[in-house]
């Protein structure tokens, strides 16, 4: 970690280092950045949402080191040297949707998207651990996300679809 | 044939774009542009003695402080009052900046720009306001007592009162066999939408233009609104909607002050500016809805038939009345859900208070109305020792009886007039989705058990697709493809899927020929919102009318070209062709090509056009008269008046009888919102707003303390459901096609939200065997009313 | 809703933490879930933060014959996942399940919680139940222990001086012979509980209880410890009447009425939940001898 000063500022500057979506970047930010406003606005991977800024509605969610973790939660200099997985790295290598983006597209667990992002993160981490989720399961991996729109119902059945495109890609 | 469209479970198109990170809200653009944070009032009412920006000065990164004596030309003047209304007597709008006095925590009063949010969060907090504090106002009670004033100019804090009478519905009370009355209240919730309100405009000084993006559900009216305050001429301001993280109505308010700060610094400073509400300002100052008090008094026979009805309410309107008096009116209209009142008389009166401002939140004053009209019926259900279901059965509109007309006028100053539904159909659908009539053999189970469940039900119906009117544009490319445009904006509901699906049955196109764009006034420059369930009624019905056009024109174009008559063509995938002859035909594009005869080549397709390419009859202009070039076409939808759509809830509770806690066993729900187009998103639609439902009725909350602060302005203390508070949904549809549009559609949007306090209410007070006469309700609540009625 | 400025340190050993910690007069970010959002809301402004994360050796989970000892960078979710210290002492998973949600956890700390001292916080009750300590370390004074007892002092106020670094907690063993459990209501799923209740109770051979206590949450400035032994003790398991627990339990608590709940409703799941966790616990140890 280096420091240096702004000159169009007395707060000092870090250099951060990360590894987003298997990219190696490098940035330089303020202490206070928060990881969100880093991956938003220095990175541009506008991906990853901001609903409220206190880890309460999760869709900030992004993977550090496989793990589910709020962004908002976390300055971008306390990650340095992290390795981090957004909803863009969610996708497939040939850039088509990933197994629970599809899962969300067939059962229609979507409609403003703007929560979308952290449920996609966190049930991409979840289905890691729990390759075939009970309905009630699936209700639970979600629980720490807020969405105002869908009524959760779909969602609960995207976790669950999710699963089998998994099992169904990697049979292939 | 190509597959018909309409109806059919179709993946939303927006769908890839949101899901793999390329959504773009309002915070994903204009990385560039300057941020903007507020002084906000930390008072609920106090006049502003000083503001002090001296010790702000030197921070690094600060551009610009603005108060409101910066302001100049009509950005001075108070907001607009969107919705005029006669009975609004005192209505009363906010400053774009406070000017003198302050009306509620939150109110803006400076605006910091800066480098960035954190720069300008940092001069906020050392901006220095001296505040005289005035008593604050706060909640029904106070404010109708009229002993403190929100406004010195407003006697009593009356906003408005207003009366609505059908037939005499005293004496008709009075000469009833029984009588009743009921105090029933239901507290604040808000839209709380995912994503905050933003907007971000750029002022480009060469073309004299403001290009301004802003979170909303109106670009057009924005576009206006803004034109108007910053005395530009319309045709040099463009608002655009980019994706929306969600409205429900809160986004439909406009201009929001900061809709005007924002381009109007952006203009001052020759930079591009940003404003992106964080959740806490989004507490404090967007808009809540549903507090209500009413005091309802009916008279019925023996049999349970409502012969009177007279309901006074008072409606708490926070601390002004932009969106004017939408709400109480629905209330006083749309309580009267699929029942025949007998007579039925309705007074409000809005009343100003010390807090945010009230505008409406998905299902506007209906859930308030749902809870007032259903309580009557339980009500008369419980004193005359009927079946629920019996009780409503007996006061139901009849489907003969359609049209109904109530006799009372609208929302949207037309008739209420009911244009179809079948209530007892629905209503039969909805006993055997839930089993109501084996209902008492499972709570005796139950109860064996040491459980204790209850079954609540709730009918309403909805006023949607209100006018005035909604437009589309329509374009066949020269390759082929389709674009669409309409004016209204979207939050998430598919608007672009559901038009595509529209588009391609009246064209005979794939889908993925159709491009749609909604609320870019760069595209289509007329329309009026998205609200009040009226997209697929009107731009639905508006987009179907211009394809039916542009198919007439491309049909003439191509029976010219394939020497045939019209009435002999067909459109096929794309393809005009003579009907059972396939091999003869022409692509759209082709026909595209030919409606606009060129006099330069760019291509081989374009070569088809130029004015050497075919033999012209020389006897007429290229264009003809009354024609135009280019295989397009706008037209308008406007319709007669609303269409009503309707639907019944049924829920299962079971109440812990030591913890009271309440948790929902089973959701029913029958839905009739006429021809569906997407069954997928109408159910979407549904599940949403049950969510919203059951939220409203079990958890949110606005708190307010008697100094007007909020109490829960996060996350963490007003309790949105998570997926673990929201329970599976039960669907069934009816279909009773609208008779007033052209797909015989209705609204679906807010249906969801509707009955969910009313049926949830039931269903406790049948589990505990007393009265809920107040929603939401807590655990705790509930504990304290069962040690009430211990005690009694 | 952005953090003010502030000044960042990245010590690599404890030491030059504790160093950092006394010489900024700043605060410690461990798992941030709790500092952070104050920080948005700017309801704390701490000039500087002296970075837990990349000190190494911090995050380890040290199960012993005797305790659970865990590092100030242990997260929650790695306690909660960790099966030799579950089949040791059950009530931490038991009880780390009811904080806050998954996501949380990853990234929020064990030690964090206890020193955040939040009196509807679990963990603290848990240490405070199991009678744990808290390691401490200032660059003046050195190391010191901190028994549970002393350690929660009021409301977000724990006995750590404001230049110690918490650098690990000790969860001792619950005694052979004993059950545990956590019971909790909280408004949605995953919120900080209107009333939790962890239990311990220690069943002799001849299975009559010889010891029982429980620990509240959110009744209280500090978490309330309440040893209801003598209103059960020499009672067979089978036997037992928790009627008496309940009345030290209520007079034991001060509960307050907020937004959420009234005072006289946290009393009544303070009754309620002290009687499932007890008779859980109790449970739980048949259950243990059994196995
Ligand atoms: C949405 C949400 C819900 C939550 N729900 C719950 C819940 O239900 N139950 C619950 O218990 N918690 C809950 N939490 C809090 C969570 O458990 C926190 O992680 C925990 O309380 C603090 O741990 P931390 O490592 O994140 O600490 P930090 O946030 O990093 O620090 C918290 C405080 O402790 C100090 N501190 C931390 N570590 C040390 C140390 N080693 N030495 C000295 N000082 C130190 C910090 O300076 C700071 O003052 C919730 C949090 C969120 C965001
Ligand atoms: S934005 Fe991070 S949890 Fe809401
Ligand atoms: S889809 Fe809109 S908030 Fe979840």
């Amino acid at each position: 970690m280096t420091t240096a000063s702004d000159p169009a500022s007395a707060e000092a500057l870090h250099d951060v280092t990360l590894t987003v979506n298997g990219v190696f970047q490098q940035l330089r930010v303020p202490a206070r950045r928060l990881l969100s406003d880093a991956l938003r606005h220095d990175l541009r991977l506008t991906g990853t949402h901001v609903g409220c800024e206190h880890g309460v509605c999760g869709a900030c969610t992004v993977l550090i080191e496989g793990r589910p973790t709020r962004s908002c939660l976390v300055f971008a200099v306390s990650a340095d040297g992290a390795s981090i997985t957004t909803v863009e790295g969610c996708l497939e290598p040939d850039g088509t949707l990933g197994d629970v983006q599809q899962a969300f597209q067939d059962c229609h667990a979507l409609q403003c998207g703007f929560c979308t992002p952290g449920f996609i993160t966190t049930i991409t981490a979840y289905l890691e651990d729990h390759p075939n989720p009970t309905e009630d399961e699936a209700r639970e991996a979600i629980g720490g996300n807020l969405c105002r729109c869908t009524g959760y119902q779909n969602i609960v059945a995207a976790v669950v679809r999710a699963a089998e495109i998994r099992r169904e890609r990697t049979a292939t | 044939m190509t597959t018909k469209m309409f109806g059919q479970r179709v993946p939303r198109v927006e769908d890839p774009r949101l899901l793999s990170g390329q959504g773009r809200y309002l915070d994903d653009l204009g990385h560039d542009a300057l941020e903007v944070a507020f002084v906000r009032s930390p008072h609920a009412h106090a006049r502003i003695v000083d503001v002090d920006v001296s010790a702000a000065l030197d921070v690094e990164g600060l551009v610009a402080i603005y108060t409101y004596d910066d302001l100049d030309g009509r950005t001075t003047e108070p907001l607009p009052l969107l919705i005029p209304h006669p009975a609004l007597t005192h209505g009363r709008t906010p400053y774009a900046l406070a000017k003198d006095e302050v009306n509620h925590v939150g109110e803006a009063i400076a605006m910091v720009v800066a480098s960035d949010r954190y720069v300008a969060e940092d001069v906020v907090g050392l901006i220095q306001v001296e505040y005289e504090l005035l008593p604050a106002v706060v909640g029904i009670e106070r404010s109708r007592d009229g002993g403190d004033l929100v406004h010195a100019d407003v006697p009593g804090n009356v906003a408005a009162t207003m009366v609505q009478e059908v037939g005499d519905a005293a004496t008709m009370i009075a000469a009833a066999g029984h009588r009743a009355t009921l105090s029933l209240s239901i507290e604040r919730s808000a839209s709380m939408p995912m994503e905050g309100k933003g907007v971000l405009a750029r002022w480009d000084p060469d073309d004299e233009s403001l290009l301004m993006h802003t979170s909303t559900q109106t670009s057009t009216s924005v576009r206006q609104a803004v034109a108007a305050k910053l005395s530009l001429p319309v045709d040099r301001v463009e608002v655009v909607t980019p994706d929306v993280g969600g409205g429900f109505g809160v986004k439909i308010v406009h201009p929001w002050p900061e809709e005007i700060l924002v381009p109007w610094a952006a203009l001052r400073l020759g930079q591009p500016v940003k404003w992106v509400e964080d959740r806490r300002e989004h507490f404090v100052s967007s808009a809540h809805e549903r507090g209500q008090l009413h005091e309802v008094e009916f008279g019925y026979d023996d049999d349970g038939h409502l012969r009177g009805l007279s309901v006074r309410f008072w409606h708490d309107n926070g601390a002004y009345t932009p969106y004017g008096l939408i709400v109480p009116i629905i209330t006083s209209t749309q309580l009267l859900g699929p029942y025949k009142p007998g007579a039925y008389r309705v007074e409000f009166q809005s009343l100003y208070t010390n807090t945010v401002i009230v505008t409406p939140y998905r299902g506007a004053g209906r859930p308030q109305g749902c809870f007032v009209m259903e309580r009557v019926m339980d009500a008369i259900a419980a004193d005359l020792g009927l079946d629920r279901t019996v009780v409503r059965e007996r006061n139901f509109i009849q489907p003969e009886e359609m049209p109904f007309d109530h006799g009372l006028i609208f929302q949207d100053g037309r008739p209420l007039i009911y244009d179809s539904g079948d209530f007892p159909a629905s209503l039969a659908k909805l006993k055997a989705l839930v089993g109501w009539d084996d209902f008492e053999s499972y709570r005796s189970a139950a109860r064996a058990e040491g459980r204790q469940v209850g079954i609540g039900v709730a009918c309403y119906v909805e006023g949607t697709g209100v006018g005035p009117y909604e437009g589309g544009h329509l374009r066949i490319e020269t390759d082929g493809s389709v674009v669409v445009s309409t004016g209204l904006t979207t939050q998430g509901q598919g608007h672009q899927t559901m038009l595509a699906q529209i588009v391609a049955d009246e064209l005979g196109v794939s889908m993925d020929r159709i491009r749609v764009t909604t609320g870019d006034t760069r595209r289509f420059k007329y329309a009026v919102g998205t609200f009040a369930s009226r997209t697929a009624v009107m731009s639905g019905s508006a987009v179907a009318l211009t394809a039916r056009k542009v198919r007439a024109k491309a049909l003439r174009i191509a029976a010219n070209a394939l020497e045939a008559s019209v009435d002999d063509l067909e459109i096929v995938d794309g393809h005009v062709q003579v009907k059972g002859s396939p091999g003869s035909q022409i692509d759209l594009g082709a026909v595209a090509v030919l409606s606009n005869p060129l006099r330069y080549a760019f291509d081989a397709g374009a070569t088809r056009a130029t004015q050497f390419a075919a033999p012209a009859d020389p006897s007429v202009p290229p264009v003809p008269e009354n024609d135009q070039p280019g295989l397009e076409g706008t037209d308008y939808y406007s319709p007669l008046r609303s269409t009503f759509a309707n639907g019944m809830h049924a829920v299962v509770v079971e109440t812990d009888p030591e913890t009271a806690e309440i948790k929902i066993l089973r959701y029913c729900v029958v839905h009739d919102c006429g021809t569906v187009i997407n069954p997928m998103i109408v159910e979407g639609q549904v599940h949403g707003g049950v969510a919203q439902g059951v939220g409203g009725a079990l958890y949110e909350r606005m708190e307010y303390d008697a100094a007007g602060q909020l109490l829960n302005a996060s996350y963490m203390d007003f309790l949105m459901p998570y997926a673990s508070e929201v329970p599976h949904i039960e669907i069934d549809h009816l279909e009773t096609p609208s008779p007033l549009n052209p797909l015989g559609v209705k609204g679906a949007g807010e249906a969801g939200v509707i009955p969910g306090s009313a049926a949830i209410a039931a269903a406790i007070e049948d589990a505990e065997g007393f009265a809920i006469a107040a929603m939401p309700i807590s655990p705790s609540e509930l504990f304290e009313l069962r040690r009430r009625h211990a005690g009694r | 809703m952005k953090p003010a400025p502030f000044a960042y340190h990245r010590p690599s050993t404890v030491a030059e933490a504790a160093q950092l910690l006394a010489a900024t007069q700043g605060k410690i970010l461990a798992g941030g879930q709790s500092l952070i959002p104050i920080m948005s809301m700017r309801l704390a402004s701490p000039a500087a933060l002296v970075d837990l994360n990349h000190v190494p050796g911090l995050a380890a989970i040290d199960v012993t014959s005797t305790a659970v000892h865990i590092g100030a960078l242990t997260r929650h979710a790695a306690l909660e996942a960790n099966d030799a210290a579950y089949l040791a002492n059950p009530l931490l998973r038991r009880a780390l399940r009811h904080v806050a949600h998954a996501t949380i956890r990853n990234r929020g700390t064990t030690v964090g919680s206890i020193v955040h001292a939040d009196p509807a916080a679990e963990m603290p009750a848990v240490l405070r139940l199991l009678g744990g300590i808290v390691e401490a370390v200032s660059s003046e004074r050195g190391h010191r222990s901190i028994d549970s007892a002393d350690f929660f002092v009021g409301p977000l106020e724990s006995a750590l001086q404001p230049d110690e670094v918490a650098v690990a907690a000790t969860f001792p063993h619950p005694p052979g012979g004993s059950g545990s459990s956590w019971a909790e209501i909280s408004r949605r799923h995953g919120d900080y509980g209107l009333v939790g209740v962890g239990s311990l109770v220690v069943l002799d051979e001849g299975r009559r209880i010889t010891s029982a206590s429980v620990c509240l949450i959110s009744v209280g400035g500090t978490p309330v410890l309440v040893d209801v032994t003598d209103a059960s003790s020499g009672t067979t398991y089978d036997a037992v009447d928790w009627t008496a627990a309940l009345e030290l339990v209520d007079a034991a608590i001060d509960p307050e009425s907020d937004i959420h709940a009234t005072a006289a409703y946290r009393r009544q799941l303070a009754r309620v939940l002290t009687g499932r966790a007890l008779a859980q616990a109790t449970a739980d140890a048949i259950a243990r001898v059994a196995a």
